[in-house]
Order: C-alpha cells, then structure tokens, then sequence
C-alpha cells in the first residue's frame, strides 16, 4: 500500500471527529411497538445496517442514538427519558414512525404528542410502519446531519 | 339467513343445560335470559353472581372452568348503569355462556376471584379502563395506566383525546372534567 505508508494526511478535527461519530453509529436495542419489528428487519442481513458501522448495543451506556421506535405512551415516558439521560454524549435521536414523530395518527388519551416533548429529537421518519429502506435513510440523513457539525466550535462554548 | 338465525334461537331458549337448568336452580337470580345468533346471556343479580358462577364451575353437566374475559361496559347514555360481562368457556363440555350484572354507578360487584383466580387480572383491568369496584378482590389496582393516572378512560364522560399534560399539549383543560368517581 504505496499511498498510505510514511505519509501524512493533514484534516481538521472537527472532519475527522464527525468522520469517526458518523462511521460508527450504535443505536440502543429498544423498541416499543410494531416499529420496532421493522427496525430489527433492518439490522438482519437482508438489510443490514452494519455496513453503515450500525450495530446495535444492548445498553444505554455504549450507545450514541436512541430510535424512538413505536408507539410512546404516557406510561413509557419516564423510561424513555431516563434511558436518554444514561447514554453518554455525544447523543442523537431518531423518531421512527407516526406514532414517535407526532403522536400516530389518532391523538389518544395514553399516548405522547410526540417524542420532542419527551427528549430532543434528529430525524424524523415517517411511515406506518417506515420500512426498512425509510430508517436507513434516516440513519444517512443523521449521519449528514452530523457531518456538518463543529466539534471543536461546540467544545469552547461548553467550556465557558 | 337472519329468519333462520332467528329459529336456531328460540330453539336454543329451551336448551336443558345452558338454559333450563340454570334458571331452575337459580329462579329469580336469573333476570333474563336472551339469544343472539346462539350466544346465551343471562342477566343476574349482582347479589348472587359468586353462587352462580360457583354452580356454573362445579356442577358436572356444565364445567365452565374457564374464564374467558371480564369486561366492564359504561351504558349510561342508555340506561345511567354500568354492567359487568363474563364470557365463559367449559372445556369439557365445549359450552360458551355469558353472564351480565347491571348495576347503578357507585355501586360494586363482588369479586368472582375466589371462583376463578383469573378473574384477578380481568377485573383489574374492567377497574382500570370502566371504574367497576370488585369487591373481595385481593389486589385491586390499575394493571394497564399508570397507577396515578386520574379517572377510568373508558368512560362515556372522559375525552377521547385526553386531559391536557405536558405530553399532550392538545388535550382537554382538566378543569372541564366529571369522571372522577
């Protein structure tokens, strides 16, 4: 391999911290209706996300996303936000289907308006279920999203 | 088709078992008994519903070992009561029965726990959804809402989309509310 060896390569660091975030996005195995059927559709080998560096983590602990996939209910919600808080940061979220993005497509008495009133929400992705496709195309518009963002811009406004 | 389901069931009034048999032993526990489509529902009185369904267990013509589901009905558009169905299933003897209690709105049922222990979750659940009290029953509380959550949803005067919280910012205003019990 002639073109890598003894040479250098000059990025900034905001390129390459988003380059490794966005190569190696692990969602939270954490579903909570039908969605979820569709979510473990695309993490099987037909679909496959680990291509995309998607693999999924059984704990909050070693997760960067939460797919909010399902229907949320009133009763759901504490949980939800609490196994937001456990994750570490740098964190997203996507709100996989109607029910996650806007409440489905009745307003019931038992469940959330909405995953943003609950945490703070990336992608939307419409669909009742959304297939397969619908949340890898979520997940490369995350990954779009967060290649735009500025690491080291962020770092010095957390640091005063 | 609707004549023919009609003579199956005035036949099925004369039935000895599910029928004649129950209302003999009972007399006038048995409110009314009616058919539709060769279902069976006899309406009871709520005083005595833990002697009949004790019966409709252990009696050897009958055998109703099983409780299918219990489920509370608000019917005060119609009649300002509430009523209690069991569906019951033998399964020796292959015979499906319902049972109806009507009551007034603040009145309770006993609990038919110490008949059928599935009873336990089924009238939890008519608890938590309608409002019924079972009486006797050994641990009642909500099984599906959160065990906070004000008033029984299924009610005919709770709003189908909810009270306004911070999950639902389009609910009703709580102040307008009647459900509580």
């Amino acid at each position: 391999m002639g073109v890598t060896e003894g040479n250098v390569l000059f990025t900034t660091v905001d390129n390459i911290v988003n380059w490794g975030r966005r190569s190696a996005l692990w969602p939270m195995t954490f579903g909570l209706a039908c969605c979820a059927i569709e979510m473990i559709a695309a993490g099987c080998s037909r679909y496959d996300t680990d291509r995309f560096g998607i693999v999924f983590r059984p704990s909050p602990r070693q997760s960067d996303v939460m797919i909010v996939a399902g229907t949320m209910t009133k009763k759901m919600a504490p949980a939800v936000k609490r196994l937001y808080d456990q994750m570490p940061e740098p964190k997203w979220v996507i709100a996989m289907g109607g029910c996650a993005s806007a409440g489905g497509p009745f307003n019931t008495y038992s469940v959330v308006q909405g995953t943003d009133l609950v945490v703070p929400v990336d992608v939307y992705i419409p669909g009742c279920p959304p297939r397969p496709e619908a949340l890898m195309y979520g997940f490369l518009q995350l990954q779009e999203k967060i290649r735009r963002e500025m690491p080291s811009v962020l770092s010095k406004f957390l640091k005063s | 088709m609707v004549d023919k389901d009609t003579e199956k069931d005035k036949a099925l009034l004369e039935h000895p078992v599910l029928v004649q048999k129950i209302r003999s032993r009972f007399g006038k526990a048995i409110i009314e008994t009616t058919i539709f489509r060769g279902e069976i529902t006899h309406l009871v009185e709520k005083d005595d519903i833990i002697d009949i369904c004790n019966f409709l267990k252990y009696d050897l013509d009958l055998q109703f070992n099983f409780l299918s589901d219990v489920v509370g009905v608000d019917c005060r558009p119609l009649n300002s009561s509430f009523e209690v169905l069991y569906h019951l299933y033998s399964i020796p003897r292959k015979h499906r029965l319902r049972l109806k209690v009507r009551i007034k709105e603040n009145e309770n049922v006993p609990s038919v726990t110490s008949v059928w222990s599935s009873a336990d979750w089924a009238e939890r659940e008519a608890y938590d959804m309608v409002g019924i009290v079972f009486e006797g029953h050994p641990n009642l509380k909500r099984i599906y809402m959160p065990l906070d959550w004000e008033g029984y949803p299924l009610r005919r005067d709770y709003p189908l989309v909810g009270y306004k919280d911070q999950y639902n910012p389009c609910g009703v205003e709580k102040n307008n509310k009647q459900s509580k019990k």
